[in-house]
């Protein structure tokens, strides 16, 4: 069978599973379309949140990422991954005991004020927007590349589906599709892994092959890479080439912003008990890990098989992945020496980096840009870092059904997270705003209406986000772990270790790290990008690390604030004895 | 002298919690470079730590924690499993 045949044929049969799920599944009450009915078992909530949580950036974007920045891309896999350690020990469990339904209702009731409810509910939406975005783009790539259909043609399919299971089954329906996409996801990314870690170093693991020697030579894997790697002018890739502090603080946001963000918080509420939601958390970091601990091999491999079939070819030789990917507009040939051969190096091939297309074919038949070369290095080629785990597959040349495979499974990423993160937004929408601020007298029956047409709107958005997608998606996803790091983390984590914190404190915590961190980025990534180098960082942070320093802020300011206003009613102390019990 | 629930919980809590940043912070990057003068088979032990270990020992952090947790539950709520929490079947 052809490669579209078989693609269409895997990615129609997921579809129509996760369809059949959604009908058996239906949400009948706010409680099933919230939280589940709160009748899911640790495991099932373990894949459920690992699919949530691994998003069309994990699956697509991060080996990718981490080819290009080598050690540096630890902060991805720590930071990902570590913030697990602090919502299972330190949110989770305390979270499950309070019992209610969304993050501002914690927020919310803790702190007495339906201002910090409101500050909670902002924080909230914006964070869940910009990666839904992020989401759609990618269901956007994989439809045009695999299926040949028109990107929006793609996303409105996608859009559909969503539609269809998180409107109609809520949190249940969306529970159990989450599950069914997690198997085909982890399925899809494991494949090709091994097929790849097996070619080049023999090993079937990869978790291990990327630690082995590479076949028919006694020589490391890494060390190869790292010999390749500086030979063209790049860094060791092995060695971190940030400042160790610039590292941690983007390691410490993206940690600390794992733990704040809703989408996988409220997963915590939906098992039965509160040992259950640490047992969750723990499933889910396995789940979790199972892909990330897989990733730096990946990427490894991939970097390695890149270089190995386009350096020093002659571009009529080129493999046709090179140029399909062309075609898509993720890669593009500047010949700066007219030589006919493809040069990779350091630096970028175009000025202006990203490439503008014109409607005609260069000398060798590439696809012309208006681009000047950028004259300062010898590199010749521009490629979009989000290609590698889906071409990789190509590079390798494995069969097409391995290819096919990974096209569905970056749609179950892509759409289960779309999912989670449209069903947070409905729910603070139609229970923190409608039933606990505008309208407090509605039934359960309007609660559940407003809910579904809620998330209807919601997806309506997200999927203009995918036609037209706005050119700061890259940016804006250091501001969805910034702010989750500096507004929710300490407003939850306070309210449940530190009882004398008022809503004064709270309230002030919040709007300052908010502040704080949303200034310092959109200073640095939107006002003056030009300025957007180390010399002219606060102590040497970057904006991606600087939610961490904003958490700091919040701390202090809440801590400072709180001492000068009355301490909170009976009633929150109660509570928070409550909730301390397991 | 005698510890109640939450104070060995806390306790729990500072000991888990620095076993995390040992291995990340301070393993995967404080002192990695230190010590990428070690290897276990083609990996820099740094490196390794950062990319690979590091997530292992997360993974057994919290496998470590819902251990004790279950563990101090009985001995302090032997009798006492939420009465409002019955499973709804």
């Amino acid at each position: 069978m052809s490669l579209q045949a078989l693609t269409y044929l895997f990615v129609g049969i997921s579809f129509a599973v996760y369809i059949g799920i959604a009908i058996w599944s239906r949400a009948q009450s706010t409680n099933d379309f919230y939280i589940a009915g709160k009748g899911v078992s640790p495991i099932a909530n373990g894949m459920a949140t690992a699919a949530d949580w691994m998003s069309a950036a994990s699956f697509i974007s991060m080996a990718g990422l981490i080819a290009f920045l080598g050690k540096d891309g630890s902060v991805y896999l720590m930071g990902w991954t570590g913030g697990y350690v602090l919502l299972a020990l330190l949110l989770a469990p305390y979270l499950r005991k309070f019992g209610k339904y969304t993050v501002p209702d914690f927020i919310g009731t803790r702190y007495y004020s339906k201002a910090a409810r409101l500050v909670a509910i902002i924080c909230l939406i914006f964070i869940s927007f910009t990666y839904v975005a992020g989401q759609m783009r990618g269901v956007g790539i994989v439809f045009s590349r695999f299926l040949e259909v028109d990107i929006n043609t793609g996303v409105i399919i996608g859009m559909c589906i969503v539609f269809f299971y998180a409107v109609l089954g809520g949190m249940k329906g969306i529970t159990y599709t989450q599950v069914a996409q997690y198997c085909v996801l982890i399925f899809a990314y494991l494949v090709p892994a091994i097929f790849i870690s097996l070619m080049i170093t023999n090993n079937p693991i990869p978790q291990l092959g990327f630690g082995d020697k590479v076949i028919g030579s006694s020589t490391y894997l890494l060390d190869k890479l790292d010999q390749v790697s500086l030979d063209l002018g790049f860094n060791a890739y092995t060695e971190y080439s940030k400042s160790n502090i610039d590292i941690f603080f983007i390691t410490a946001a993206l940690m600390f912003g794992t733990a704040g963000l809703p989408h996988v918080i409220v997963r915590f509420f939906t098992v039965p008990k509160v040992s259950d939601a640490r047992k969750s958390a723990g499933y889910a970091l396995v789940f979790i890990a199972l892909l990330y601990t897989t990733a730096p091999a990946v990427a490894t491999f991939a970097k390695i098989n890149f270089i190995n079939s386009v350096q020093e070819v002659e571009y009529k030789q080129a493999p046709n992945w090179f140029k399909n990917w062309e075609d898509i507009g993720l890669i593009a040939w500047k010949d700066k020496n007219n030589d006919g051969i493809i040069n990779y190096s350091n630096g970028n091939a175009l000025e202006g980096v990203k490439p503008k297309y014109i409607d005609k074919e260069g000398d060798y038949g590439e696809r012309a840009t208006i681009n000047n070369p950028d004259l300062s290095n010898s590199n010749e080629i521009y490629i979009d870092n989000d290609i590698m785990v889906l071409a990789n597959p190509e590079i390798a040349q494995l069969p097409n059904w391995v290819i096919a495979l990974v096209a569905a499974g970056a749609l179950a990423a892509a759409l289960s997270t779309a999912a989670g993160l449209l069903l947070v937004i409905s729910a603070s929408i139609s229970h923190d705003l409608m039933k606990k601020i505008l309208m407090p007298k509605i039934t359960e029956k309007q609660e559940l209406f407003f809910a579904r047409c809620a998330a209807a709107a919601a997806i309506i958005i997200a999927g203009l986000f995918g036609i037209y997608p706005p050119g700061f998606v890259a940016q804006v996803v250091a501001f969805a772990f910034g702010l989750a790091a500096s507004t929710i983390f300490p407003a939850l984590f306070l309210g449940i270790f530190y009882k004398r914190l008022n809503k004064e404190g709270a309230i002030a915590g919040m709007i300052s790290g908010l502040i704080a961190t949303s200034s310092y980025i959109t200073y640095f990534k939107f006002i003056s990008p030009q300025l957007n180098i180390a010399e002219n960082w606060l102590f040497g942070i970057s904006p991606e690390g600087f939610g961490f320093f904003g958490m700091i802020i919040n701390f202090c300011i809440a801590l400072i604030v709180s001492n000068f206003y009355s301490k909170p009613p009976k009633e929150i102390y109660q509570m928070i004895d409550e909730i301390r019990k397991p | 002298m005698k510890l109640n629930y939450w104070q060995i919980n806390l306790l729990i809590l500072l000991f888990l919690l620095s076993i995390w940043f040992v291995v990340s912070f301070g393993f995967g990057i404080i002192w990695s470079e230190e010590l990428d003068r070690f290897k276990i088979g083609g990996f820099k032990l740094g490196f390794w730590f950062s990319q690979q270990g590091s997530i292992y020992f997360f993974v057994l952090i919290i496998f470590i924690y819902v251990f004790l947790m279950n563990k101090l539950d009985k001995k302090f709520y032997k009798n006492t499993i939420d009465p409002q929490e019955k499973h709804k079947e």
